[in-house]
């Protein structure tokens, strides 16, 4: 990543965000048109977050986000709606290996007391969230290394691009 | 050290003795896509340096979850994949076909093998002791490409399954009940590998409903020894060739053991809007039902259409209910209708549709209106699913949704038995 500090504002969402609440398979007719499918991002867990949210910003989340379906286009939405990372209590499995293979940071940490609307600032290098708004900080777990180095090429096909193959 | 199955299938085909925690970098013996995942995992292949499929007869297209096309774009992806079929020489199962998952049962997955789709119920094949799972797509293009990809070695889960199921309970009674009990993320990474008496004599087709679940519970994979049973439906497929006996090894370290005794269980639904929120079938009789939706990977072979027939049979579904049925692939629907089913089915009011997804995940063929409640044999009940995010949906056994058409409210089947 070349820029290792990221900085926004949180958009709060709770338990159990599924793939459908992220990105419903009803618009699967617009999963070839990406700007218009990631229109939807979030819609049907919270309608004002595609309009509010701005490059930057994150999406912070209790447990088992993600779970669901295998889409990539999950993560891919979140991150064309200028997302610079997702944290949460947990995540689903698929979703989180689709995010990195994306480009885009997802940390596990507590959230419970990161609210709506407050300000964040997250240093991947060393693995601290900055609340600016309450003053707190939190930890991160460290994203496992073979994960890592896929994110730092920007992503799965990034990476095999460079590398020609997996070099775990 | 013994190992579990997990462990056993990713050593052989990795050439490297691995244990739970290990990275690991394994052959796949079948890579594939659907319509909604495979137009973007073709972008990313396209994406890729490398221009050509490792083993095109090892990478197979399904068009299953918006079949026939009810669209413009959706009909343009359709296009697309079989172009790209055609160009790469891979395997194409089009509109009417049959779901995925159903298909790679029949005709494709192998004891032992290492299977991944982009679809997250490709952990059905654990039911014929593959180690299948669900992928995105830039995992999935790579594997296309490479012939390969990368896993972490999950701990197991073991569930030890005993006894006889009571009339009007079965293989999804059971799975519904052990995610009710873990929970939705209950086995998150984790392998759910089953045994018990009740596995040793479960039929193929049940071992698959309950694998085709394991995600529900966050599960990498969901997987059953390879055995008479298994034998028996390879070669029901004209497939016994692909036989090859698996079990764990008696001293494999599983991580915790659950015993299910089957004899215990009842019939039961998951109610909106997650699969954990599990309550017995009787205690949900003053819900009435606008649709009821039997068939998809879960609930749409022979043992469900002959189930649902013979509920069905000299009766009427309920008066404004919708009865949608759907056999999963060409094969059951054309041994449905040989065995009269289909027919049974239609004059009892029931509509029926052609194989594939269907009315599961709301793109077509059945989409909920506002504040509609469906029963449903599929495998998820998220907000949203079945299109609308004003509906709600119920899952439940194959004899509890056929209940529930007959009465217009959820109902326990053995009422009506």
């Amino acid at each position: 990543m070349s820029n290792n500090s990221l900085k926004g504002k949180a958009f709060k969402f709770g338990d159990d965000i599924s793939t459908d609440l992220i990105i419903p398979g009803k618009y699967a007719h617009l999963r070839s048109n990406l700007p218009e499918l990631a229109k939807h991002a979030m819609e049907d867990a919270n309608p004002d977050f595609i309009r509010k949210v701005q490059p930057g910003d994150f999406v912070v989340a209790g447990s088992n986000f993600g779970l669901g379906s295998s889409r990539e286009h999950a993560p891919l939405v979140i991150k064309m709606a200028g997302v610079s990372a997702i944290l949460a209590k947990s995540f689903a499995r698929i979703f989180f290996r689709n995010a990195i293979n994306q480009g885009l940071p997802v940390l596990i940490c507590n959230t419970d007391r990161i609210s709506e609307g407050d300000m964040l600032e997250v240093s991947l290098d060393k693995g601290i969230i900055t609340n600016n708004t309450n003053k707190e900080t939190y930890n991160f777990t460290a994203i496992p290394q073979t994960m890592l180095n896929i994110l730092n090429e920007g992503g799965l096909i990034p990476y095999i691009n460079k590398h020609g193959d997996f070099k775990l | 050290m013994g190992k579990t199955l997990s462990e056993k299938i990713l050593s052989e085909k990795s050439g490297v003795a691995v244990k739970a925690g290990d990275i690991v970098i394994s052959p796949v013996d079948l890579v594939f896509v659907q319509d909604t995942t495979g137009p973007l995992t073709i972008r990313q292949f396209k994406a890729g340096n490398k221009q050509s499929l490792a083993v095109p007869e090892k990478t197979a297209l399904f068009i299953d979850h918006a079949s026939p096309s009810p669209g413009r774009q959706l009909s343009n992806d359709h296009l697309f994949m079989r172009e790209f079929a055609s160009e790469s020489g891979c395997l194409l199962f089009d509109a009417g076909s049959g779901v995925c998952h159903q298909i790679v049962a029949e005709k494709l997955a192998k004891p032992g093998d290492v299977i991944v789709g982009a679809d997250s119920h490709t952990v059905t094949a654990g039911a014929l002791g593959a180690f299948a799972t669900g992928m995105g797509s830039s995992d999935i293009a790579v594997a296309m490409s490479l012939g390969k990809t990368w896993f972490r070695v999950p701990e197991t889960f073991q569930i030890q399954v005993t006894g006889s199921f009571s009339d009007g309970v079965g293989a999804k009674d059971l799975i519904l009940y052990l995610i009710g009990m873990i929970g939705a993320d209950g086995a998150t990474y984790k392998a759910l590998e089953f045994t018990g008496n009740t596995i040793d004599n479960m039929p193929l087709t049940q071992r698959l409903t309950i694998a085709n679940m394991a995600i529900e519970a966050g599960a990498k994979v969901g997987i059953f020894p390879s055995d008479n049973v298994t034998r028996a439906y390879l070669k029901g497929m004209g497939r016994e060739k692909s036989y090859m006996a698996l079990k764990p090894d008696p001293d494999a370290i599983y991580e915790r053991v659950i015993n299910i005794e089957t004899h215990k269980l009842e019939p039961l639904v998951a109610r909106p809007h997650t699969v954990d929120n599990v309550a017995p079938a009787s205690t949900l009789s003053d819900v009435k039902v606008n649709q009821v939706f039997i068939g998809t990977c879960t609930n749409g072979r022979l043992d469900d259409i002959a189930e649902t027939a013979d509920v069905l049979k000299d009766k009427h579904v309920f008066k404004g209910v919708r009865l949608l049925v759907c056999p999963a692939s060409q094969r059951v629907l054309i041994e449905s209708i040989d065995a009269g089913y289909i027919k049974t089915i239609i004059e009892a009011g029931g509509i029926i549709l052609p194989p594939g997804c269907a009315a599961c995940l709301g793109l077509h063929q059945g989409i909920l209106g506002d504040n509609e409640v469906c029963i449903s044999t599929a495998n998820r009940n998220f907000k949203g699913r079945m299109g609308n995010p004003e509906g709600y949906i119920y899952l439940a056994s194959t004899a509890t949704a056929a209940a529930s058409a007959l009465r217009g409210k959820i109902t326990d089947p053995r009422e009506v038995l």
